[in-house]
Protein backbone atom coordinates (compact mmCIF):
# COMPACT_ATOMS: atom_id res chain seq x y z
CA UNK A 1 0.00 0.00 0.00
CA UNK A 2 1.39 3.51 -0.99
CA UNK A 3 2.16 5.36 2.18
CA UNK A 4 -0.19 8.37 2.15
CA UNK A 5 1.65 11.54 4.46
CA UNK A 6 -1.84 12.66 5.04
CA UNK A 7 -3.59 11.03 8.22
CA UNK A 8 -7.07 10.42 6.92
CA UNK A 9 -8.26 11.52 10.22
CA UNK A 10 -6.47 13.17 12.64
CA UNK A 11 -7.57 14.54 15.97
CA UNK A 12 -5.67 17.98 17.70
CA UNK A 13 -6.12 18.92 20.82
CA UNK A 14 -9.25 17.75 21.13
CA UNK A 15 -11.53 18.94 24.20
CA UNK A 16 -15.19 18.20 25.18
CA UNK A 17 -17.03 19.04 28.36
CA UNK A 18 -20.43 18.12 29.30
CA UNK A 19 -21.84 20.41 32.65
CA UNK A 20 -18.45 21.19 33.27
CA UNK A 21 -17.05 18.09 33.25
CA UNK A 22 -13.95 17.56 31.11
CA UNK A 23 -14.67 13.97 29.52
CA UNK A 24 -12.38 14.36 26.84
CA UNK A 25 -9.21 16.60 28.33
CA UNK A 26 -6.82 16.66 25.36
CA UNK A 27 -7.06 14.30 22.76
CA UNK A 28 -4.36 13.95 19.73
CA UNK A 29 -4.21 10.86 17.49
CA UNK A 30 -3.97 10.59 13.95
CA UNK A 31 -5.69 7.61 12.41
CA UNK A 32 -3.69 6.55 8.92
CA UNK A 33 -5.28 4.94 5.91
CA UNK A 34 -5.58 1.65 5.77
CA UNK A 35 -5.51 1.20 9.59
CA UNK A 36 -7.44 -0.25 12.25
CA UNK A 37 -7.45 1.66 15.02
CA UNK A 38 -9.57 -0.08 18.43
CA UNK A 39 -10.28 2.26 21.00
CA UNK A 40 -10.34 0.43 24.64
CA UNK A 41 -11.01 1.66 28.21
CA UNK A 42 -13.35 1.90 31.22
CA UNK A 43 -16.81 2.87 30.72
CA UNK A 44 -17.21 6.25 30.89
CA UNK A 45 -13.60 7.07 30.07
CA UNK A 46 -14.84 9.10 27.01
CA UNK A 47 -14.63 6.42 23.95
CA UNK A 48 -18.03 6.79 22.20
CA UNK A 49 -18.11 10.63 22.87
CA UNK A 50 -14.31 10.78 20.69
CA UNK A 51 -15.84 9.10 18.39
CA UNK A 52 -19.04 11.19 17.60
CA UNK A 53 -16.57 14.23 17.77
CA UNK A 54 -15.17 13.21 14.18
CA UNK A 55 -18.35 13.30 12.72
CA UNK A 56 -19.35 16.71 15.02
CA UNK A 57 -21.88 14.52 15.61
CA UNK A 58 -21.23 15.98 19.19
CA UNK A 59 -19.55 19.19 18.72
CA UNK A 60 -16.25 19.31 20.40
CA UNK A 61 -15.46 22.38 22.86
CA UNK A 62 -12.15 22.87 21.33
CA UNK A 63 -9.27 21.43 19.57
CA UNK A 64 -9.88 20.32 15.76
CA UNK A 65 -10.57 17.48 13.55
CA UNK A 66 -9.62 17.00 10.15
CA UNK A 67 -10.36 14.23 7.30
CA UNK A 68 -7.72 13.79 4.85
CA UNK A 69 -6.80 17.19 5.82
CA UNK A 70 -10.21 18.98 5.58
CA UNK A 71 -11.03 20.38 8.68
CA UNK A 72 -14.30 19.55 10.26
CA UNK A 73 -17.03 22.01 11.46
CA UNK A 74 -15.02 25.18 10.05
CA UNK A 75 -14.11 26.52 6.94
CA UNK A 76 -11.67 28.59 6.00
CA UNK A 77 -13.37 32.31 4.63
CA UNK A 78 -11.19 35.78 4.21
CA UNK A 79 -8.42 34.23 6.28
CA UNK A 80 -10.77 33.45 9.30
CA UNK A 81 -12.55 30.67 10.38
CA UNK A 82 -16.10 30.25 10.10
CA UNK A 83 -18.97 27.83 11.35
CA UNK A 84 -19.97 25.80 8.61
CA UNK A 85 -23.67 25.48 7.95
CA UNK A 86 -25.71 22.35 8.59
CA UNK A 87 -25.61 21.42 5.14
CA UNK A 88 -21.72 21.66 4.78
CA UNK A 89 -21.73 19.67 7.36
CA UNK A 90 -23.86 17.44 6.63
CA UNK A 91 -22.13 16.58 3.62
CA UNK A 92 -18.82 16.41 5.50
CA UNK A 93 -20.47 13.54 7.70
CA UNK A 94 -21.22 11.58 4.36
CA UNK A 95 -17.37 10.83 3.99
CA UNK A 96 -17.40 9.00 7.02
CA UNK A 97 -19.56 5.78 7.95
CA UNK A 98 -20.94 4.92 11.38
CA UNK A 99 -21.94 2.16 13.09
CA UNK A 100 -24.19 2.40 16.46
CA UNK A 101 -24.26 0.30 19.53
CA UNK A 102 -28.14 0.00 18.80
CA UNK A 103 -27.89 -0.09 15.30
CA UNK A 104 -30.07 2.43 14.90
CA UNK A 105 -31.85 1.14 11.20
CA UNK A 106 -34.93 2.79 10.10
CA UNK A 107 -37.87 0.85 11.05
CA UNK A 108 -39.76 2.08 8.13
CA UNK A 109 -37.95 0.74 5.52
CA UNK A 110 -36.53 -2.64 4.24
CA UNK A 111 -32.90 -3.82 4.67
CA UNK A 112 -32.33 -2.82 1.43
CA UNK A 113 -34.55 0.68 1.88
CA UNK A 114 -32.18 1.29 4.70
CA UNK A 115 -28.86 0.41 2.40
CA UNK A 116 -29.49 2.74 -0.57
CA UNK A 117 -31.96 5.41 1.45
CA UNK A 118 -28.78 7.84 1.46
CA UNK A 119 -26.96 6.95 -1.51
CA UNK A 120 -29.80 8.08 -3.35
CA UNK A 121 -31.58 10.75 -1.03
CA UNK A 122 -28.13 12.19 0.72
CA UNK A 123 -25.47 11.95 -2.96
CA UNK A 124 -27.92 11.62 -5.25
CA UNK A 125 -26.26 8.34 -6.89
CA UNK A 126 -28.74 7.12 -9.39
CA UNK A 127 -31.41 4.46 -8.22
CA UNK A 128 -30.62 1.35 -10.16
CA UNK A 129 -27.04 1.53 -9.40
CA UNK A 130 -27.73 2.06 -5.67
CA UNK A 131 -30.02 -0.91 -5.93
CA UNK A 132 -27.10 -2.88 -7.07
CA UNK A 133 -24.36 -1.82 -5.47
CA UNK A 134 -26.87 -2.54 -2.21
CA UNK A 135 -27.61 -5.79 -3.20
CA UNK A 136 -23.73 -6.84 -3.35
CA UNK A 137 -22.94 -5.09 -0.11
CA UNK A 138 -25.77 -7.16 1.44
CA UNK A 139 -24.26 -10.65 0.06
CA UNK A 140 -20.86 -9.28 1.21
CA UNK A 141 -22.34 -9.14 5.13
CA UNK A 142 -24.29 -12.64 4.32
CA UNK A 143 -27.62 -11.19 4.03
CA UNK A 144 -28.66 -11.36 0.66
CA UNK A 145 -31.80 -13.10 1.03
CA UNK A 146 -32.90 -10.51 3.95
CA UNK A 147 -33.09 -7.77 1.12
CA UNK A 148 -37.12 -7.06 1.24
CA UNK A 149 -37.42 -7.93 5.11
CA UNK A 150 -38.03 -5.01 7.69
CA UNK A 151 -35.22 -4.35 10.69
CA UNK A 152 -38.32 -5.66 13.03
CA UNK A 153 -38.19 -9.16 11.63
CA UNK A 154 -33.89 -9.30 11.76
CA UNK A 155 -32.26 -10.79 14.76
CA UNK A 156 -29.83 -8.15 16.28
CA UNK A 157 -26.86 -9.88 14.60
CA UNK A 158 -28.51 -9.30 11.26
CA UNK A 159 -29.85 -5.88 12.03
CA UNK A 160 -25.90 -4.74 12.72
CA UNK A 161 -24.93 -6.46 9.80
CA UNK A 162 -27.25 -4.69 7.48
CA UNK A 163 -26.24 -1.52 9.41
CA UNK A 164 -22.73 -1.94 8.49
CA UNK A 165 -24.04 -2.69 4.84
CA UNK A 166 -25.97 0.96 5.25
CA UNK A 167 -22.28 2.21 6.35
CA UNK A 168 -20.40 1.11 3.48
CA UNK A 169 -23.23 2.23 1.09
CA UNK A 170 -21.88 5.61 1.90
CA UNK A 171 -18.45 4.39 -0.04
CA UNK A 172 -16.71 6.10 3.18
CA UNK A 173 -13.30 7.03 3.86
CA UNK A 174 -13.53 6.03 7.57
CA UNK A 175 -15.42 4.01 8.93
CA UNK A 176 -16.50 4.22 12.74
CA UNK A 177 -17.86 1.49 15.41
CA UNK A 178 -19.17 2.61 18.41
CA UNK A 179 -19.84 -0.39 20.42
CA UNK A 180 -21.12 -2.37 17.46
CA UNK A 181 -21.92 -5.73 19.37
CA UNK A 182 -22.33 -4.50 22.96
CA UNK A 183 -26.01 -4.53 22.83
CA UNK A 184 -25.90 -7.85 21.14
CA UNK A 185 -26.29 -11.76 22.70
CA UNK A 186 -23.23 -13.03 23.14
CA UNK A 187 -23.97 -15.72 20.75
CA UNK A 188 -24.81 -13.02 18.08
CA UNK A 189 -21.48 -11.15 18.45
CA UNK A 190 -19.17 -13.46 16.70
CA UNK A 191 -21.24 -13.30 13.20
CA UNK A 192 -21.06 -9.42 13.37
CA UNK A 193 -16.86 -9.30 14.49
CA UNK A 194 -16.51 -11.36 11.54
CA UNK A 195 -17.53 -9.36 8.55
CA UNK A 196 -15.69 -6.39 10.70
CA UNK A 197 -12.66 -8.28 10.52
CA UNK A 198 -13.30 -9.23 6.56
CA UNK A 199 -13.20 -5.10 6.54
CA UNK A 200 -10.03 -4.61 8.47
CA UNK A 201 -8.20 -7.00 6.22
CA UNK A 202 -9.68 -5.16 3.13
CA UNK A 203 -7.34 -2.57 4.64
CA UNK A 204 -10.70 -0.24 5.33
CA UNK A 205 -9.93 2.74 7.60
CA UNK A 206 -11.30 2.03 10.52
CA UNK A 207 -11.71 3.63 14.13
CA UNK A 208 -13.19 0.65 16.68
CA UNK A 209 -14.78 1.47 20.41
CA UNK A 210 -14.67 -2.06 21.70
CA UNK A 211 -14.76 -4.13 24.47
CA UNK A 212 -13.77 -7.14 22.46
CA UNK A 213 -10.32 -7.58 23.05
CA UNK A 214 -10.04 -10.73 21.15
CA UNK A 215 -11.24 -8.81 18.26
CA UNK A 216 -8.85 -5.58 19.36
CA UNK A 217 -5.72 -8.09 19.54
CA UNK A 218 -6.86 -9.95 16.01
CA UNK A 219 -7.71 -6.98 14.14
CA UNK A 220 -6.03 -3.56 15.28
CA UNK A 221 -3.39 -2.55 13.84
CA UNK A 222 -3.10 -0.34 16.87
CA UNK A 223 -4.90 0.27 19.98
CA UNK A 224 -5.86 3.54 21.84
CA UNK A 225 -6.16 3.30 25.45
CA UNK A 226 -8.28 5.84 26.82
CA UNK A 227 -9.05 6.40 30.80
CA UNK A 228 -10.64 9.46 32.23
CA UNK A 229 -10.98 11.50 28.94
CA UNK A 230 -7.10 11.27 28.56
CA UNK A 231 -5.25 8.56 25.62
CA UNK A 232 -3.03 6.87 28.82
CA UNK A 233 -1.09 4.65 25.56
CA UNK A 234 -0.96 4.14 21.90
CA UNK A 235 0.80 1.10 20.84
CA UNK A 236 0.29 -1.85 18.47
CA UNK A 237 -2.11 -4.37 19.39
CA UNK A 238 0.63 -7.18 20.08
CA UNK A 239 2.94 -4.58 22.04
CA UNK A 240 -0.47 -3.17 24.15
CA UNK A 241 -1.65 -6.75 24.54
CA UNK A 242 1.65 -8.23 25.75
CA UNK A 243 3.67 -5.32 26.94
CA UNK A 244 1.25 -2.64 27.99
CA UNK A 245 3.33 0.34 29.25
CA UNK A 246 1.30 2.07 31.92
CA UNK A 247 0.15 0.32 35.26
CA UNK A 248 -3.25 1.66 34.31
CA UNK A 249 -3.83 -0.60 31.31
CA UNK A 250 -2.37 -3.46 32.95
CA UNK A 251 -4.90 -3.15 35.20
CA UNK A 252 -7.46 -2.93 32.67
CA UNK A 253 -5.94 -5.59 30.53
CA UNK A 254 -6.26 -7.62 34.04
CA UNK A 255 -10.22 -8.03 33.56
CA UNK A 256 -10.09 -9.41 30.76
CA UNK A 257 -7.95 -12.49 31.23
CA UNK B 1 -94.85 -0.09 22.81
CA UNK B 2 -94.00 -1.28 19.15
CA UNK B 3 -91.30 -0.10 17.24
CA UNK B 4 -92.28 2.22 14.40
CA UNK B 5 -89.66 0.90 12.19
CA UNK B 6 -91.37 1.53 9.16
CA UNK B 7 -91.09 5.33 9.41
CA UNK B 8 -87.25 4.53 9.69
CA UNK B 9 -87.28 2.20 6.64
CA UNK B 10 -89.42 5.34 4.83
CA UNK B 11 -87.05 7.66 5.81
CA UNK B 12 -83.70 5.55 5.30
CA UNK B 13 -82.79 7.91 2.36
CA UNK B 14 -81.97 11.02 5.39
CA UNK B 15 -80.60 8.49 7.46
CA UNK B 16 -78.13 7.62 4.47
CA UNK B 17 -77.54 11.19 3.58
CA UNK B 18 -76.92 11.79 6.95
CA UNK B 19 -74.42 9.33 7.79
CA UNK B 20 -72.47 9.88 4.29
CA UNK B 21 -72.35 13.69 5.52
CA UNK B 22 -70.97 12.68 8.71
CA UNK B 23 -68.67 10.32 6.92
CA UNK B 24 -67.23 12.44 4.50
CA UNK B 25 -67.11 15.72 6.74
CA UNK B 26 -65.11 13.91 9.02
CA UNK B 27 -63.10 12.34 6.99
CA UNK B 28 -62.20 15.54 4.94
CA UNK B 29 -61.01 17.54 8.03
CA UNK B 30 -59.36 14.15 9.01
CA UNK B 31 -57.13 14.68 6.41
CA UNK B 32 -56.63 18.27 6.06
CA UNK B 33 -55.96 18.13 10.05
CA UNK B 34 -52.84 16.12 9.64
CA UNK B 35 -51.64 17.88 6.67
CA UNK B 36 -52.06 20.94 8.73
CA UNK B 37 -50.89 19.15 11.62
CA UNK B 38 -47.59 18.21 10.27
CA UNK B 39 -47.25 21.75 9.34
CA UNK B 40 -47.56 23.16 13.00
CA UNK B 41 -45.35 20.11 14.44
CA UNK B 42 -42.15 21.70 12.59
CA UNK B 43 -42.44 24.78 14.72
CA UNK B 44 -43.66 23.14 17.90
CA UNK B 45 -39.93 21.41 17.60
CA UNK B 46 -37.98 24.52 16.53
CA UNK B 47 -35.25 25.16 18.30
CA UNK B 48 -36.13 28.98 18.82
CA UNK B 49 -38.48 29.52 21.75
CA UNK B 50 -40.28 32.18 20.68
CA UNK B 51 -41.51 30.42 17.51
CA UNK B 52 -42.31 27.37 19.70
CA UNK B 53 -44.07 29.56 22.14
CA UNK B 54 -46.35 31.20 19.37
CA UNK B 55 -47.07 27.53 17.86
CA UNK B 56 -47.86 26.37 21.51
CA UNK B 57 -50.14 29.30 22.20
CA UNK B 58 -52.15 28.86 18.41
CA UNK B 59 -52.54 24.96 19.87
CA UNK B 60 -53.70 25.26 23.06
CA UNK B 61 -56.30 28.05 21.91
CA UNK B 62 -57.24 25.80 19.40
CA UNK B 63 -57.45 22.96 21.91
CA UNK B 64 -59.02 24.47 24.78
CA UNK B 65 -62.23 25.44 23.51
CA UNK B 66 -65.57 23.61 23.49
CA UNK B 67 -65.97 22.51 20.15
CA UNK B 68 -70.01 23.71 20.56
CA UNK B 69 -69.01 26.96 21.04
CA UNK B 70 -66.04 26.94 18.22
CA UNK B 71 -69.19 25.89 16.37
CA UNK B 72 -71.26 28.87 17.53
CA UNK B 73 -67.84 31.63 16.88
CA UNK B 74 -67.42 30.08 13.01
CA UNK B 75 -70.86 30.54 12.07
CA UNK B 76 -72.56 33.49 14.42
CA UNK B 77 -69.89 35.71 15.47
CA UNK B 78 -67.83 35.80 12.48
CA UNK B 79 -70.74 37.49 10.56
CA UNK B 80 -70.43 40.31 12.91
CA UNK B 81 -66.40 40.65 11.74
CA UNK B 82 -67.86 40.83 8.27
CA UNK B 83 -67.26 37.31 7.69
CA UNK B 84 -70.34 35.09 6.79
CA UNK B 85 -70.01 31.59 6.36
CA UNK B 86 -72.55 29.09 4.84
CA UNK B 87 -73.04 26.27 7.12
CA UNK B 88 -71.04 23.76 5.15
CA UNK B 89 -67.69 25.89 5.34
CA UNK B 90 -68.16 26.87 8.82
CA UNK B 91 -69.11 23.49 9.58
CA UNK B 92 -65.60 22.45 8.27
CA UNK B 93 -63.38 25.03 9.23
CA UNK B 94 -64.66 24.47 12.53
CA UNK B 95 -63.70 20.82 12.33
CA UNK B 96 -60.24 21.33 11.22
CA UNK B 97 -59.18 24.19 13.52
CA UNK B 98 -60.32 21.84 16.31
CA UNK B 99 -58.90 18.93 15.11
CA UNK B 100 -55.73 20.55 13.60
CA UNK B 101 -54.92 21.59 17.31
CA UNK B 102 -55.15 18.13 18.09
CA UNK B 103 -53.19 16.47 15.34
CA UNK B 104 -50.35 18.87 15.91
CA UNK B 105 -50.22 17.83 19.76
CA UNK B 106 -50.48 13.99 18.94
CA UNK B 107 -47.61 14.88 16.20
CA UNK B 108 -45.26 16.14 18.51
CA UNK B 109 -45.69 13.76 21.03
CA UNK B 110 -44.86 11.10 18.69
CA UNK B 111 -41.38 12.76 17.42
CA UNK B 112 -40.70 13.22 21.24
CA UNK B 113 -40.59 9.67 21.43
CA UNK B 114 -38.88 8.77 18.76
CA UNK B 115 -35.36 7.49 19.86
CA UNK B 116 -32.84 9.43 19.67
CA UNK B 117 -31.11 7.04 17.70
CA UNK B 118 -33.01 7.47 14.73
CA UNK B 119 -32.46 11.33 13.80
CA UNK B 120 -29.19 10.75 14.86
CA UNK B 121 -28.69 7.85 12.43
CA UNK B 122 -29.78 10.52 10.01
CA UNK B 123 -27.38 13.51 10.66
CA UNK B 124 -24.70 10.95 10.84
CA UNK B 125 -25.75 9.47 6.95
CA UNK B 126 -26.13 13.40 5.74
CA UNK B 127 -29.37 14.45 6.83
CA UNK B 128 -30.29 17.69 7.93
CA UNK B 129 -33.31 20.10 8.01
CA UNK B 130 -36.67 19.32 5.76
CA UNK B 131 -34.89 16.15 4.45
CA UNK B 132 -34.25 14.66 7.48
CA UNK B 133 -37.71 15.74 8.78
CA UNK B 134 -39.29 14.52 5.33
CA UNK B 135 -37.32 11.03 4.94
CA UNK B 136 -36.62 9.85 8.66
CA UNK B 137 -38.58 11.34 10.96
CA UNK B 138 -42.40 12.06 9.27
CA UNK B 139 -42.70 8.82 8.88
CA UNK B 140 -41.85 6.85 11.42
CA UNK B 141 -44.30 9.81 13.48
CA UNK B 142 -46.90 9.27 11.00
CA UNK B 143 -46.87 5.36 11.57
CA UNK B 144 -46.29 5.59 15.27
CA UNK B 145 -49.62 8.11 15.35
CA UNK B 146 -51.82 5.98 13.01
CA UNK B 147 -53.48 4.39 16.40
CA UNK B 148 -54.09 7.39 18.49
CA UNK B 149 -55.22 9.11 15.20
CA UNK B 150 -57.99 6.69 14.83
CA UNK B 151 -58.96 7.47 18.30
CA UNK B 152 -59.37 11.04 17.54
CA UNK B 153 -61.25 10.21 14.86
CA UNK B 154 -63.87 8.72 16.34
CA UNK B 155 -63.73 11.79 19.11
CA UNK B 156 -64.75 13.88 15.72
CA UNK B 157 -67.29 11.42 14.56
CA UNK B 158 -68.86 12.07 18.17
CA UNK B 159 -68.47 15.90 18.14
CA UNK B 160 -69.50 16.60 14.77
CA UNK B 161 -72.90 15.59 16.20
CA UNK B 162 -72.84 19.48 17.51
CA UNK B 163 -72.70 20.69 14.00
CA UNK B 164 -76.72 19.96 13.83
CA UNK B 165 -77.23 23.39 15.72
CA UNK B 166 -76.24 25.28 12.68
CA UNK B 167 -78.48 22.65 10.73
CA UNK B 168 -76.03 20.95 9.10
CA UNK B 169 -77.39 17.81 8.04
CA UNK B 170 -75.30 15.12 9.22
CA UNK B 171 -76.57 11.92 10.87
CA UNK B 172 -78.05 13.49 14.59
CA UNK B 173 -79.64 16.32 12.58
CA UNK B 174 -81.07 13.35 10.39
CA UNK B 175 -82.67 11.67 13.26
CA UNK B 176 -83.54 14.53 14.92
CA UNK B 177 -86.00 15.85 12.40
CA UNK B 178 -87.06 12.31 11.63
CA UNK B 179 -88.59 11.97 15.17
CA UNK B 180 -89.81 15.20 15.64
CA UNK B 181 -91.68 14.98 12.53
CA UNK B 182 -93.03 11.60 12.96
CA UNK B 183 -92.71 12.11 17.03
CA UNK B 184 -90.42 8.63 17.18
CA UNK B 185 -87.44 9.84 19.32
CA UNK B 186 -87.10 6.05 20.31
CA UNK B 187 -86.68 4.40 17.12
CA UNK B 188 -85.04 7.66 15.15
CA UNK B 189 -82.33 7.79 18.11
CA UNK B 190 -81.70 4.45 18.45
CA UNK B 191 -80.79 3.85 14.62
CA UNK B 192 -78.81 6.91 15.18
CA UNK B 193 -77.17 5.09 17.75
CA UNK B 194 -76.59 1.92 15.92
CA UNK B 195 -74.65 3.86 12.62
CA UNK B 196 -72.37 5.64 14.91
CA UNK B 197 -71.43 2.37 17.00
CA UNK B 198 -70.91 0.84 13.00
CA UNK B 199 -69.03 3.78 11.86
CA UNK B 200 -66.54 3.68 14.73
CA UNK B 201 -66.35 0.16 14.97
CA UNK B 202 -65.17 0.46 11.13
CA UNK B 203 -63.04 2.68 12.66
CA UNK B 204 -61.53 0.58 15.39
CA UNK B 205 -61.03 -2.09 13.29
CA UNK B 206 -58.48 0.49 11.14
CA UNK B 207 -56.97 1.56 14.16
CA UNK B 208 -55.86 -2.26 15.21
CA UNK B 209 -54.06 -3.00 11.67
CA UNK B 210 -52.56 0.79 12.10
CA UNK B 211 -51.16 -0.98 15.53
CA UNK B 212 -49.99 -4.00 14.15
CA UNK B 213 -47.69 -1.43 11.61
CA UNK B 214 -46.85 0.54 14.89
CA UNK B 215 -45.64 -2.51 17.09
CA UNK B 216 -43.69 -3.46 13.62
CA UNK B 217 -41.89 -0.14 13.44
CA UNK B 218 -41.18 -0.09 17.51
CA UNK B 219 -39.65 -3.57 17.30
CA UNK B 220 -37.38 -2.17 14.33
CA UNK B 221 -35.91 0.15 16.72
CA UNK B 222 -33.78 -2.30 17.86
CA UNK B 223 -34.03 -2.08 21.84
Amino acid sequence: MATDPVPAVELRGLVKQFGGHEVLVSIDLAVMPGETVCIVGPSGSGKSTLLRCINWLERPDRGSVFLHGVRVGYRRSDGGNVLMSDPELAMLRTRVGMVFQHFNLWPHMTALGNVIESPIHVLGRPRGEAVAEGERLLEKVGLADKRDVYPAFLSGGQMQRVAIARALAMRPEVLLFDEATSALDPELVGEVLAVMKDLAREGRTMIVVTHEMKFAREAASRVVFLDNGRIVEIAPAEVFFEKPASERARQFLERYR
Amino acid sequence: MTLRLDVIWKEWLQFALGLGNTVWLCAVSMLLSLLLGVLFVVPLMSRRRYVRAVARTAVDSGRCIPFLLLTYLVYYALPSLGLSLDKWTAALITLVIYNTAYMAEILRAAWVHLPPGQTEAGRAFGYTGIRLFRRIILPQVLIAVGPVVGNQLIQLIKDSAFLSIITLPELTYAANSVQSFYFVPFESFLVATLLYWGLCGAVEYLVQRGERLAAMVRRGHGH
